[in-house]
């Protein structure tokens, strides 16, 4: 089905299923978060799962992603759609950017660049007069989708955001399987073979990257959408770090585990808040116990367990 | 009053000094980090966490013990140092198998879990630590009245970074260390143990991180993120240098400090990010870095 293997169909099968019910269990505003989270860690999998390079700076096409559909919808008073889709290529065009000057550099000055990089990012946003300062966008109408439906219902809004998310995870999933997906693990398991090849792999890491910064401004700007606030934290380090973690502790490399991972950390935060700082130690433990003793992820570990491909 | 481009004078030496004082710990910082790199193959994330754990050792060691800023610039990296020694031992020495990332990642998460605790006790509002008295006042130099202690920050940086590059590069032990650096398992075959070296060089990294914690002590408040802040413009500055050579961490830092302070003066409104700005330059023109070797 659509491309995956028989396991991962089942997979599929039971997250479309938890998709549809998971808003009449729980709190649809949380599954948004979730799914929100889910859709950014899918689109930062992409380029660390399958291309091998170590973003350190997706926040930027989060939060880039956020205040830019925030802002149209606050004050151009946009259709929904055309607000997200602003956000999306916002962050494509950013990634586009960064990503011409990120790619010279592999590895572990990949990472730093991107990181200091989107540091950046994150002054000007201080800085800039639209987004602002420390108070951010707040207060975002969700305005209307298509002209004709209105957002303001949480059930209404939790559709369009899955319709989003499966929209994303689908395209991730198709360009994985791709021919073009093919070339970039063959660049992440071996470059100067795949230049010997004849491959131009910097068009090819340069066009992964701009995709998945495309898909986190996608995240970003939905985010925006649900909660009406884009702030300094959506492109603030700690958004990067968190969204590494994500993709680390569900599964690096795996189509499900981002998504898993998305779960799992946005489900910590929500019932740790009353924990203030202490949220920070359990994460960055779980940074650490994933790094030293559970490289895989859980849904690795699952895959592994059962000889399975997820 | 004297005027240069414009500017006052003492305005424009002021900036400069201030631009100094922060190239002294972008170069201690960037230094630690090379050597760490050098050695371990690991960018040391936690480095900023380091660096804001030796200004609070300092602190308890004043608030709890009473010992002073001068026993305290000793203490506190010798106590940082066996923290970061305990640290490779139990913990990073399990990565050496392992893609770097690995241990970007795992540093990563020490830092959030350091700076998390500190900010649980000591909360995040930042704490002051007193000039030593021997420190306090400025001197009229004639063209500016410089602060006492600024400028004695600066005299430490600088003693301190050449002098970790004398024993890098002029002396026997630094001689092992980067003889290690280029083939650890021949160095091995000669007898040398190799992951002590290893251990101690992260510890010494670590103790210069500290260091330059408890130069910041009266500078800046001493409070949890005062790490996080310097860390990420210090990761440009080593993109900038490239980690190939430790004199060129030092001059790379120092020079970096200076254009930002100088910006400062000019075009304030870019000083947060010029270091970013000069970082893509030199992607540009020159991607290993200024002092970097090709790949």
């Amino acid at each position: 089905m659509l491309g995956f293997t028989r396991s991962q169909s089942y997979a599929f099968l039971v997250m479309l299923v938890l998709i549809a019910v998971g808003p009449f269990v729980l709190y649809p505003v949380f599954l948004m978060r979730v799914l929100c989270a889910a859709l950014f860690a899918c689109a930062f999998n992409l380029m660390l799962g399958y291309v091998g390079l170590l973003s350190f700076g997706h926040a930027a096409f989060f939060g880039m992603g956020s205040y830019v559909t925030a802002w149209t919808m606050k004050f151009w008073h946009l259709d929904a759609s055309f607000a997200i889709a602003l956000g999306g290529l916002t962050g494509a065009a950013l990634g586009l950017v960064l990503g011409y000057l990120a790619i010279r550099r592999s590895g572990i000055y990949f990472a730093m660049i991107t990181l200091a990089l989107a540091q950046m990012v994150y002054f000007f946003c201080l800085e800039a007069p639209f987004t602002g300062g420390e108070d951010g966008i707040q207060q975002v109408p969700r305005g209307y989708l298509f002209g004709f439906i209105d957002l303001s219902n949480d059930m209404t809004m939790y559709w369009v955001v899955a319709a989003v998310f499966l929209g994303g995870f689908l395209l991730i999933h198709r360009i994985i399987h791709s021919p073009f997906g093919q070339v970039l693990k063959g660049i992440r398991e071996n470059e100067p073979r795949a230049t010997s090849l004849g491959y131009r792999t910097d068009d090819y890491k340069l066009i992964a990257f701009v995709l998945s910064c495309g898909l986190s401004g996608l995240a970003g700007g939905t985010k925006a959408l649900v909660f009406g606030i884009a702030t300094l934290t959506d492109v603030h380090y700690s958004t990067s770090g968190e969204v590494v973690l994500t993709t680390l502790l569900g599964g690096l490399g795996t189509v499900f585990g981002p998504a898993m991972g998305a779960l799992i950390v946005t489900s910590m935060e929500n019932y740790l808040a009353q924990a203030g700082a202490w949220v920070t130690v359990i994460q960055g433990a779980i940074f650490m116990i994933c790094v030293l003793a559970f490289r895989r992820g859980v849904i690795g570990e699952i895959a592994n367990w059962r000889k399975l491909t997820l | 009053m004297m005027m240069i481009f414009g500017i006052p004078a003492p305005l424009l030496f002021g900036q400069l000094l201030l631009g100094l004082i922060n190239g002294a710990f972008y170069a201690m910082l960037s230094l630690g980090l090379a050597v760490i790199f050098g050695m371990l193959n690991i960018i040391n994330f936690a480095h900023g966490a380091l660096f804001m754990m030796g200004a609070f050792v300092a602190w308890i060691l004043l608030d709890q013990f009473g010992i002073g800023y001068f026993p305290a610039l000793i203490l506190a990296p010798l106590i940082v140092g066996i923290f970061g020694v305990f640290l490779e031992r139990t913990i990073i020495s399990r990565l050496y198998k392992l893609d770097h990332l690995y241990g970007l990642l795992l540093t990563f998460g020490l830092s959030l879990v350091i700076e998390g605790l500190f900010r649980n006790a000591y909360g995040s509002s930042g704490l002051p630590y007193r000039i030593p008295d021997v420190l306090q006042g400025a001197t009229n130099l004639g063209f500016m009245y410089m602060p006492n202690y600024r400028g004695w920050v600066v005299l430490a940086a600088l003693v301190v970074c050449l002098s970790t590059w004398a024993i890098i590069e002029k002396t026997s032990l630094g001689a092992t260390l980067r003889a290690a650096t280029e083939n650890a398992p021949l160095v091995q075959a000669f007898g040398v143990n190799v992951p002590r070296v290893i251990t101690l060089t992260y510890g010494a990294g670590v103790a210069l991180a500290a260091f330059a914690g408890v130069l910041a002590a009266p500078i800046y408040s001493v409070n949890p993120n005062m790490g996080s802040n310097f860390i990420n413009t210090v990761f440009a500055v080593v993109v900038i240098g490239g980690m190939g050579s430790i004199l060129g961490s030092i001059v790379t830092g120092f020079g970096l400090g200076v254009v930002e302070g100088l910006t400062k003066v000019f075009y304030p409104q870019a000083s947060a990010t010029v270091v970013f700005l000069v970082m893509i330059i030199i992607l540009l023109a020159r991607p290993r870095g200024l002092f970097g070797k090709a790949a």
